[in-house]
C-alpha cells in the first residue's frame, strides 16, 4: 500500500472516531449519558494510524487500552452500534452495559477492558503477551507512564524481548496538570534506558507508519506520540483552543475525496445514534 | 507412609506444569530452598518464571497471564507482600469475569509464617483480599485439603487465594472435626492455629470440659454446614475462633456471620492489635495452645459467674 492510500484509509478511521466522539459530546451535554465519559477526539490519529498499519499486515493483536479508549475500539474495528449501546448502558453493548465509557472491551477485536487504575494495562499487557506469545499493543497516557509499575513492565518486556508495542498518547495533561509540572524526564529516554526501541514523534500517520512498519511485533517497541486533546479530561467541555488539529491537517492534504468521506461518515454516525436512541 | 504436605504441593505443581502447560510465577523461586521445598526444580523453559522485584507490576503481569488462560500459580513469598501484590489482582483479576466476561483464573500461593519477621512479613494478611468480590480463599493445612482445593481450582475459573503456612509443610495428618451433642464450647480455628487448637481441645477434654472443634479451611465463600450450626446453637458457651491474621480482620467478619446464623456468642483470638518486632518479646504471635486453653476457661468461668449473679 502506498503512503497516500494508507493516509486515506487512516483518515477514514480517524474521521469515524471524531464524529463518534462529537455525538457522544452532545449526548453528555443533553444529559442522556450521565456517567463520566472520556473523549478521545483530537487524539484519534494515534490509534487510527496504528490500526491501519496492523490491518495492512493482517494482524489481530491483543489490545490493552485505558480510560480514553473509544478511538482504540473504533479504529481496530469495534462495532459502532455496540459502542453506542454500551454508552447507553444496554445489554447489547460491547461490554454488556457494564463498561460505561472507561471500561469498554470487545472479544471480537481482542480488546481487554480497563478498570480505572492508570497504567495497570501495561502490566497486564506484558503478562498476557509473555504467556501467549501473541502480538500485543498497550496504550498509555503521558501521565500513566509515570506510574512505577508501568516502568517495571517496560523493563520486563525488554528483558523478555516480547512482541509488544507500547504507545503513549501524549496530550501533555494529567487531568489539567501539565507534564512540565510533573516531571523533568522524557518517556522515550526512560524507555531507551530499559533497552527498548524507543521513539518520540508527532501524531502524523506518515511518521508513525515509518517508525513501525518494519519492526512492529518483531521486538518490544515504545513510541511516545504527541497529540492534542479537544475535550476535557472527563465529561463535556472543551479544552483551550487547539491549533494544528491532525484531522484537519490530513483532510486538507487528502483533498476533496477526504471531505466527501468525512461528510458520509458524519451523516452515518449521526443516523446510527438517532436510531439507537429511538430504540432505547 | 504418609506424605508431607510439602511433597503434595510439589507434586501438584509438577503436574500443573507438565500436564496442563501451566505457569508458576514468583520472585526468587530458585533461591531459599525452592520455596521451602514446595516447588519442583524446574526453570523458565518448564514454565517456572522468575519475576523481577516489582511486586505491584508482578500482580498485574500474572493477571495478564491468567487472562490468556494459562491458569498461573503465583507464589507470594510472604503474605505481608500481599499489600503490594493485591492491587491489580483484587481490582482486575477478581472483577474481570463479572465485568468483561473474561475470567482470570489464577492460583495464588501466599506463604505465612509465625512471628519473628517484623512489621510486614509476619503471619497472615488475607483480610485485605477478603472483602473483594470474585475471589475464593482457602487455608489448607493438610494433603487432602490441598488436593481438594487444587481440584476445585481446575474445575472453576475464579481467582483462588491459598493461604499457606510454612509450619504445615511437614504435616502428614488429616484433621477431623469433633461435633458432639451438648458441648460446652466449639473451637473454630483457621490456618496454623488449627494445630494449637487441636492440642488445646485434647487438653481441655482431659480436664473434663466438653470441647468440640470445627476446622475451617474454606474461608470464602464461607459456608456454614447445617450440622455445624446445630452444634453451635446447642453449645453452652458458643464459639472460640482463632487465626493468625489480625483479630480485626476476617476473624470478626466470620464471627459475625456465625453469630447472625446461631445467635450464639462468638469469641475471637488472632494477632493482637500491635505491630510486630523481631524477637520473642516484641513479635506478634498467633494464639498458642495454652493461650487458647486459658481463653476457654475464662469464657466459661465468666459466663458461669454471670449466670450465678443473675
Amino acid at each position: 500500500m502506498n503512503i497516500k492510500k494508507y493516509r486515506l484509509m487512516t483518515f477514514q478511521k480517524a474521521s469515524l472516531c471524531r464524529h463518534f466522539e462529537n455525538e457522544v459530546y452532545k449526548r453528555v451535554q443533553e444529559k442522556i449519558i450521565n456517567f463520566p465519559v472520556y473523549l478521545s477526539a483530537g487524539q484519534e490519529y494515534v490509534p487510527s494510524s496504528i490500526a491501519q498499519l496492523v490491518h495492512n499486515k493482517k494482524l489481530k493483536p491483543m489490545l490493552f487500552g485505558q480510560h480514553r479508549g473509544h478511538s482504540i475500539y473504533l479504529s481496530f474495528g469495534g462495532s459502532v452500534i455496540e459502542l453506542i449501546d454500551e454508552l447507553l448502558g444496554k445489554k447489547s453493548g460491547c461490554t454488556r452495559g457494564m463498561g460505561g465509557s472507561l471500561s469498554i472491551s470487545s472479544k471480537k477485536i481482542n480488546m481487554f477492558g480497563h478498570e480505572g487504575l492508570m497504567g495497570s494495562n501495561a502490566c497486564m499487557g506484558v503478562g498476557a503477551c509473555f504467556s501467549s506469545g501473541k502480538p500485543t499493543i498497550v496504550f498509555l497516557g503521558d501521565a500513566s507512564v509515570e506510574e512505577d509499575y508501568v516502568l517495571a513492565s517496560l523493563s520486563w518486556a525488554a528483558k523478555k524481548e516480547l512482541p509488544i508495542l507500547f504507545v503513549v498518547e501524549d496530550n501533555n495533561y494529567a487531568v489539567l496538570t501539565k507534564k512540565e509540572d510533573r516531571r523533568d524526564w522524557k518517556a522515550k529516554d526512560v524507555a531507551k534506558a530499559f533497552k527498548l526501541d524507543s521513539y518520540d514523534t508527532q501524531d502524523s500517520p506518515e511518521k508513525i507508519f515509518k517508525i513501525l512498519k518494519k519492526n512492529i511485533f518483531k521486538k518490544p517497541i515504545f513510541i511516545n506520540v504527541h497529540t492534542k486533546r479537544l475535550y476535557w479530561h472527563s465529561g463535556a467541555g472543551e479544552d483551550e483552543k487547539v491549533f494544528g488539529d491532525r484531522l484537519g491537517i490530513e483532510m486538507k492534504y487528502l483533498g476533496k475525496r477526504a471531505t466527501e468521506i468525512d461528510n458520509k461518515i458524519k451523516n452515518r454516525i449521526k443516523k446510527l445514534w438517532q436510531q439507537r436512541l429511538e430504540k432505547r | 507412609m504418609a506424605t508431607a504436605l510439602r511433597e503434595t504441593i510439589k507434586n501438584i505443581t509438577f503436574k500443573h506444569l507438565k500436564k496442563f502447560k501451566g505457569q508458576v510465577f514468583g520472585q526468587n523461586l530458585t533461591g531459599v530452598g525452592w520455596v521451602a521445598g514446595t516447588l519442583p526444580k524446574l526453570y523458565e523453559k518448564d514454565g517456572v518464571i522468575e519475576l523481577p522485584l516489582a511486586d505491584v507490576a508482578n500482580g498485574g503481569m500474572v493477571t495478564g497471564s491468567a487472562l490468556v488462560g494459562r491458569r498461573p500459580f503465583y507464589i507470594i513469598r510472604y503474605q505481608g507482600y500481599n499489600w503490594l501484590n493485591c492491587i491489580f489482582i483484587a481490582n482486575y483479576a477478581c472483577k474481570s469475569k463479572e465485568i468483561w466476561d473474561k475470567p482470570a483464573p489464577m492460583f495464588i500461593r501466599g506463604l505465612s509464617n509465625e512471628g519473628g519477621l517484623g512489621p510486614a512479613s509476619t503471619s497472615s494478611h488475607i483480610s485485605i483480599f477478603y472483602k473483594m468480590p470474585g475471589i475464593k480463599i482457602f487455608s489448607p493445612m493438610s494433603n487432602n485439603e490441598y488436593l481438594k482445593v487444587y481440584k476445585k481450582f481446575m474445575q472453576e475459573d475464579e481467582v483462588f487465594y491459598i493461604s499457606e503456612h510454612r509450619k504445615s509443610y511437614e504435616n502428614k495428618l488429616e484433621f477431623k472435626n469433633t461435633i458432639k451433642k451438648d458441648l460446652d464450647i466449639i473451637l473454630m480455628p483457621i490456618s496454623v492455629t488449627r494445630f494449637e487448637s487441636e492440642k488445646a481441645k485434647n487438653y481441655l477434654n482431659k480436664l473434663g470440659y466438653r470441647v468440640g472443634i470445627i476446622h475451617l479451611f474454606e474461608l470464602k465463600p464461607f459456608i456454614l454446614k447445617k450440622k455445624w450450626l446445630n452444634a453451635i446453637k446447642k453449645s453452652k458457651y458458643g464459639v472460640l475462633m482463632t487465626d493468625n491474621d489480625y483479630v480485626d480482620g476476617i476473624l470478626r467478619t466470620l464471627a459475625h456471620k456465625i453469630n447472625e446464623k446461631t445467635n450464639q456468642t462468638v469469641n475471637v483470638m488472632g494477632l493482637k492489635d500491635k505491630s510486630a518486632g523481631y524477637t520473642v518479646k516484641t513479635s506478634n504471635f498467633p494464639p498458642s495452645a495454652s493461650e487458647i486453653v486459658n481463653k476457654v476457661k475464662s469464657i466459661i468461668s465468666k459466663k458461669k459467674r454471670r449466670k450465678k449473679n443473675g
